[in-house]
């Protein structure tokens, strides 16, 4: 526990720091012309604070006891990182595969591999999912959501619905 | 009298059938959200905001407030019949509540926890009705230096009532604070925080996606880690029998009913504190003043209606500083906040003067919001016990595509969903590490007010940073802040002082 506790204290100065570098692209300082700060001022010493107070966590973990308890337990960081990595590639694939392959795709692999339901309950679900979303974002919403290759596809839906 | 005549207006704005039909769609949906364990009002709200856009905003807003309510009646039924919260808000209701489902009195719990959250709510919005238009007038009178000396008072009640580690409380709000300054420094125009370059960041980052991704994906991934097996759903069964029963003995339990509703009132309207404080403190306070304290937790009724009628109330209450001050009282009236805001309807005295027909009609609403809720939920009982049986795989694969689709729909950018992806993600790590998270999404929503209240007042007395301190009602404001600040110290010292002046007896 301590050593993810010191990791994300360190995470978190080495991204205040980040946002301090570019924050001073504006005058963190005082603006003697306006009065009051400049524009980078709020964004730097207010990550100047928290760089301080995250500092200041990492300190005190070093005069605490462990208490031994891992930060993950094996089966949930198995489960978490499925979860997390397939939401990642649904994302990544869907500007190129369109929003309704990789959705489709992103349910199957959930509720079918992850979730191990049946067959009856995962095809309806992936079935009903896109057609809701068309219905409700795309027909009412006229709201598009990418759509990647798949664009041709859709060109005699949009002249249905439009 | 004259908030009754707006009030009048009002309910002729939400009872048209148009905003009641949207109560009840609300209501309803609040109700299943609120009853899935895992995901409350602020999860709810977090993931229907982007599907709103379907309705005019006055009456998202109604939706979106009915969703809440909903969801604070709907927390209560997987308490009883899981044993599990359904969301932090109703984790006091678990005590008796399932005790009370054991024993096969789970109708007489949902029945007590429905007609305990009507009377919280309605006493609560009577409260709300009455302290609004005043509030609102108080408000009229302030500055810039006002507005900054209460965002700065809404944040320190986080470090000193919060119950957090100080020290990752200050990060997160620091944290968010700085995700809102990016963009376009909003006194020189000129983009900041960018990042590179990177197109997406110059309208700055939504607080819809900050909200989806801690509270939608964050809030599955955690879910995923808590729920590794199906829980027992315990059948319960409502006759109308146990009904007249349930109301006969609700009917002792008054003066529980109203400490509940007055402490979840005031309890709800402080930022750091909310529904999840104030129901366990009703449900102590009924504990200790109780003839017979020992039958609490072994499944007394009183022990269910205490904290539902506090958390009940607790949630109008937070709307209050929302709508009166623009300052909101817990995450989720920040993403209420954060959506009139989108919707060009922003929250603050103004708009008591300018909407009249929208405030008014938003607090109407919250009373046929409390009508339809008691009866809705009542009579779905039986779909709820068929709904909890909703495995949580499946629960979660659609909230994970809603997340998706939700964000991004508003904005059609696929950089906000990249940034979902990543506030999911890191948003469960750090609350696994003990960080708050309310503090973050407060912090994210109230910055730009912050920053421009702050450097409006020091242009407007040339970089004189005594004003805020010069004028009576932000030097109150700026005193209180402090001593929350100075709260913990205080405690701190005083246990030290209390160690030292034991250890030599000892």
């Amino acid at each position: 526990m301590l050593t993810a506790d010191r990791a994300i204290a360190l995470a978190i100065i080495g991204l205040s720091l980040y946002f301090m570098s570019h924050a001073i692209a504006l005058p963190i300082g005082w603006n003697g012309e306006t009065g009051g700060p400049g524009g980078g001022a709020f964004p730097f010493w207010l990550s100047l604070i928290m760089a301080l107070c995250a500092a200041g966590v990492l300190i005190r973990s070093f005069g605490t006891p462990d208490d031994g308890l891992p930060f993950f337990d094996p089966e949930t960081i198995r489960s978490v990182a499925a979860v997390a990595i397939a939401l990642t590639a649904t994302i990544a694939l869907t500007p190129i595969l369109g929003a309704y392959v990789s959705i489709v795709l992103f349910l199957l692999w959930y509720l079918r591999v992850f979730g191990g339901h049946g067959w009856t309950l995962t095809l309806s679900l992936t079935a009903a999912t896109p057609l809701f979303l068309f219905f409700f974002f795309e027909v009412t919403l006229k709201i598009l959501l990418p759509k990647g290759w798949t664009e041709p596809l859709f060109l005699p839906l949009y002249a249905t619905f439009f | 009298m004259d908030v009754l005549a707006l009030l009048a207006d009002g309910f002729a704005t939400s009872l048209s059938p148009v905003n009641l039909m949207i109560v009840i769609i609300g209501v309803t949906a609040g109700l299943f959200i609120g009853a899935m364990p895992g995901l409350g009002s602020v999860n709810g709200v977090a993931i229907v905001l982007p599907l709103t856009f379907i309705v005019p905003p006055s009456s998202a807003i109604i939706l979106l407030a009915a969703i809440y309510y909903g969801a604070m009646y709907g927390g209560a039924v997987s308490s009883v019949l899981l044993g599990i919260p359904g969301a932090s808000t109703a984790v006091a209701t678990t005590f008796d509540g399932r005790p009370m489902a054991q024993q096969g009195k789970a109708g007489l719990a949902l029945i007590a926890a429905a007609v305990a959250s009507f009377v919280g709510g309605t006493i609560s919005v009577v409260l709300f009705t009455l302290f609004a238009a005043p509030l609102a007038d108080l408000a009229l009178a302030f500055g810039p230096a006002e507005e900054f000396a209460l965002v700065l008072l809404a944040f320190t009640t986080f470090v000193g009532l919060g119950g957090d580690d100080i020290l990752k409380t200050i990060v997160m709000i620091c944290l968010g604070l700085v995700l809102s300054t990016v963009g376009l420094d909003l006194i020189s125009g000129q983009p900041r925080l960018i990042f590179g370059d990177m197109p997406g960041f110059y309208s700055g980052i939504s607080f819809l996606v900050l909200a989806i991704g801690v509270y939608g994906v964050g809030e599955v991934l955690h879910t995923i880690e808590t729920s590794k097996s199906a829980p027992a759903v315990t059948p319960a069964r409502l006759t109308f029998r146990e009904l007249a029963d349930g109301l006969r003995r609700m009917n002792r339990l008054w003066k529980t009913m109203s400490i509940g509703s007055f402490l979840g009132f005031f309890v709800g309207m402080l930022p750091a504190a909310g529904a999840t404080p104030a129901s366990l403190m009703a449900y102590g306070i009924a504990k200790t003043t109780s003839r017979e304290p020992e039958s609490f937790g072994k499944g007394n009724i009183e022990g269910v209606a205490a904290p539902e009628t506090a958390n009940n109330a607790a949630s109008t209450g937070s709307l209050l500083p929302m709508l009166t001050l623009g300052i909101p009282g817990s995450p989720t009236t920040a993403l209420l906040l954060g959506g009139m805001v989108m919707w060009g309807l922003v929250p603050g005295p103004m708009l008591f003067i300018e909407q009249p027909d929208f405030v008014w009609g938003l607090i109407s609403s919250l009373y046929t919001a409390n009508f339809a809720a008691v009866a809705i939920n009542l009579a779905l009982i039986p779909l709820f016990v068929w709904a909890l049986r909703m495995p949580f795989t499946v629960l979660c694969a659609m909230v994970l595509v809603l997340c998706i689709v939700g964000g991004f729909a508003p904005s059609q950018k696929m950089h906000d969903v990249w940034l979902i992806a990543g506030f999911g993600i890191a948003g469960y790590l750090l609350r696994k590490a003990d960080y708050p998270l309310a503090p973050l999404v407060l912090a994210l929503v109230l910055g730009p007010l912050m920053e421009k209240s702050f450097r409006q007042t020091l242009i407007a007395e040339q970089g004189d940073m005594m004003a805020f301190v010069e004028r009576p009602l932000s030097a109150t404001f700026i005193a209180i802040a402090v001593l929350f600040f100075l709260l913990p110290l205080i405690k701190v010292w005083r246990a030290r002082s209390g160690k030292a002046a034991i250890s030599p007896a000892e």
